[in-house]
């Protein structure tokens, strides 16, 4: 270590530069990041097209370029010119400019509770995500997916990375949740040819939504119950096991019940799942989360993770820990069944598979265990990747497969893991603490 | 009435005996003793007392209150904390939140507090994370209260494991041959620990070791254990006389 920093070497060199020039951006709280974004993206809407016409582009990076990398790697250079132009030159100079202000205001906010703060910086954020979002249908779509996607990740980080058990069945509480939440809305709100006249005005369709999609997490968290019982009074591979045979029962179910469309799907749910009712849905889950594995209950998951024994010499319950966190994290996951359901607007049960499973696994561990940011980064991470491989066809899932072992070897763990996500942190302006240091 | 009374324990492991019509009872505020070789079946009463096994018979009262087939973490909240012979702490967690965790039993915000943030939630969690930070103080290690335990010297995870003993308000306080692994300046160190902590809180300790200084100069009474039997019961002096113990320790005279 020793020698090789006092050697100044070439790449030392490089990254001494590049610190120097990050230098003053560790000063910029994550109010000025989100006003310079909302700049960057309100800076597309406006002259976005024209500038990708005039780079040779018939229209402009749908996500950031990932998409047509692959396809049509001859337009590379016009797409770093263009993001150059259009995110990361206007954000650099908006986030230099609004640094002080922002942190003054991000310093006002402070005072306040937290929630106040926190809602600010959300209402922020939501603005960012729709201003972007709304340019083309192709991106409203995905930012509903990543976000469903979050939800689904973290719940399962519940499970196998703060419980550290391995637990296959998610996928079948994703169908639980989304057959559940569409059967009631087609059976109550929707005129359907096959689920006759609708039973409520569909005008209350929007008001009921809510609380059908938790009805669906409550019926998902019940169904968990048919695992957790049995795989719970031992530790080890059970749960692993038992869960899987679950996820493959409730796939056969719903194939062969042919009221709700067998293996054809079941279509016809109501547009309810729009941008900001995902949105909100996200953050919801995302603070119960944060709250629960932050506080010694959840913390409890840590302790019979690392040594059963000792958490039961040390009062805690540990059934009850295990039940809670498996039901927990089936409940959430059925809500993110639910809202796939109506995002999608079409489910069938092919859509709840190995695959699937293949695919939040690879999140989780992606992103890393023990770590609610670990399993945001994972899942936009995920996603970006799988659209970026998609003209690849078949051979995404074998260089995903690729990827996700090199992250096994490199970061057993994942990318964040075991790390506290403290949004106090995350919100708190940036030039007091440099000062003080 | 004696805080921790054992009467007439047997414990098989299949068809091995490891404990055979074990009595003890323990009155409060008294440090006791349990030595005997390796394999003697030491721990093995640690773990029949704490419910980690159910005894195949007998009594166990504590507190006026049979314990037997009571699950560990029951035992525990009634006031039994203890320590473990291969230190068992939580890989990934962090000191403070050691000490906090034993005082689960005593949490009662309830899951919506843990789920939604409520008041109570968090004037409870400060108020635990107060009470560990006390214990980290009285233990010696309140400046480590951040780090991961994996990080830590051998000694500290020691303390680590008796300040998290404490958070539970114990009334009895098992250590598990809490000096393992300890070089001799440590070794006094733990000595004033558990001296301090018994005059602090009036615990009674009931301590299992190897080591005969540390035993002899804590101790009130001690038992001699071996093959899951007691040969010997009585004060420091008396066992360190007893000719059954010498025995057991460092074998027969021959006879000549």
């Amino acid at each position: 270590m020793e020698a090789t920093s006092s050697v100044p070497t070439k790449r030392n060199a490089f990254n001494a530069w590049l610190s120097k020039q990050w230098m003053p951006y560790r000063q910029v709280s994550l109010l000025g990041w989100l006003l310079g974004s909302l700049v960057a993206v309100l800076l597309e809407t406006f002259i976005g097209t024209s500038l990708a016409w005039a780079l040779g582009m018939s229209d402009v990076p749908a996500l950031f370029g990932f998409v047509v990398m692959l396809k049509q790697p001859e337009l590379l250079p016009s797409i770093i010119l263009y993001l150059l132009l259009i995110y990361f030159i206007p954000i650099a100079i908006v986030v230099r400019l609004t640094k002080s202000i922002a942190n003054k205001i991000a310093g006002l906010l402070f005072r306040y509770p937290l929630w106040i703060t926190a809602l600010f910086h959300i209402v922020l954020l939501y603005a960012v995500i729709d201003v972007w979002a709304v340019m083309n249908d192709y991106r409203v779509l995905l930012a509903k997916l990543m976000m469903i996607a979050i939800i689904t990740t973290l719940s399962l980080n519940v499970v196998n990375g703060y419980m550290g058990e391995f637990s296959c069945s998610h996928p079948g509480f994703l169908a639980v949740g989304a057959y559940t939440a569409s059967i009631i809305m087609v059976l109550f709100f929707v005129n359907d040819k096959v689920m006759g006249p609708a039973l409520l005005p569909p005008a209350l369709g929007p008001f009921f939504f809510p609380i059908v999609l938790i009805l669906g997490g409550v019926v998902a968290a019940f169904s968990a119950l048919i695992v957790a019982i049995p795989s719970f009074h031992t530790r080890g591979d059970y749960l692993a096991i038992i869960s899987l045979a679950f996820m493959f029962i409730i796939k056969s179910l719903i194939e062969n019940l042919q009221v709700f469309g067998g293996a054809r799907g079941f279509m016809g749910q109501p547009n309810l799942a729009s941008l900001p009712v995902v949105f909100v849905w996200t953050i919801i889950a995302i603070w119960t989360i944060n709250n629960f594995v932050r506080s010694t209950l959840g913390k409890a998951m840590n302790a019979v993770r690392d040594d059963e024994t000792a958490a039961d010499a040390m009062t805690v319950n540990t059934r009850n820990t295990k039940m809670t966190a498996f039901l927990f994290a089936a409940f959430w996951a059925g809500i993110a069944g639910g809202l796939f359901a109506h995002v999608m607007r079409y489910v069938n049960p092919g859509s709840f598979g190995i695959k699937k499973l293949a695919e939040v696994l690879a999140m989780v561990y992606f992103g890393g265990l023990n770590s609610v940011v670990g399993s945001i980064v994972g899942a936009i991470g995920f996603n970006f990747l799988s659209e970026m491989l998609r003209p690849l066809e078949i051979l995404k899932w074998v260089i995903i497969p690729v990827l996700l072992i090199l992250v096994m070897i490199f970061r057993p763990t994942g990318l964040i893991a075991f790390k506290d996500f403290d949004p106090e942190e995350l919100l708190r302006p940036k030039n007091q603490t440099e000062e003080e240091v | 009435m004696p805080l921790l009374q054992v009467e007439h324990m047997t414990h098989f492991f299949g068809g091995l005996r490891a404990v055979h019509d074990y009595n003890l009872s323990i009155e409060q505020g008294q440090i006791r003793g349990l030595i005997g070789p390796n394999g003697a079946g030491k721990s093995t009463i640690f773990n029949l007392i704490t419910g980690v096994y159910r005894p195949s018979e007998g009594k166990v009262t504590f507190r006026g209150e049979s314990i037997v087939g009571l699950p560990s973490h029951e035992i525990a909240a009634l006031g039994m904390g203890r320590t473990f012979q291969n230190l068992r702490l939580w890989r990934h967690m962090s000191v403070l939140d050691h000490v906090k965790m034993s005082q689960y039993s005593q949490i009662d915000y309830g899951l919506i507090g843990a789920f939604f943030g409520t008041k109570r939630r968090n004037q409870q969690e400060k108020e635990n994370t107060e009470k560990a930070l006390q214990l980290l103080d009285l233990v010696g290690i309140r400046h480590l209260a951040d780090s991961m335990v994996t990080n830590l010297p051998y000694g500290v995870q020691r303390r680590v494991e008796m300040a998290r003993a404490l958070a539970i308000n114990p009334k009895l306080l098992l250590l598990d041959e809490p000096t393992a692994g300890m070089n001799p300046d440590e070794l006094m160190d733990l000595m004033q620990v558990i001296r301090q902590v018994h005059n602090t809180f009036g615990l009674s300790i009931f301590l299992i070791e190897h080591r005969m200084k540390f035993v002899m100069e804590l101790c009130e009474r001690i038992q001699t254990l071996v093959f899951g039997e007691v040969i010997a019961e009585g004060t420091p002096k008396e066992i360190q006389n007893n000719p059954k113990v010498i025995e057991a320790y460092l074998g027969k005279e021959v006879e000549t």
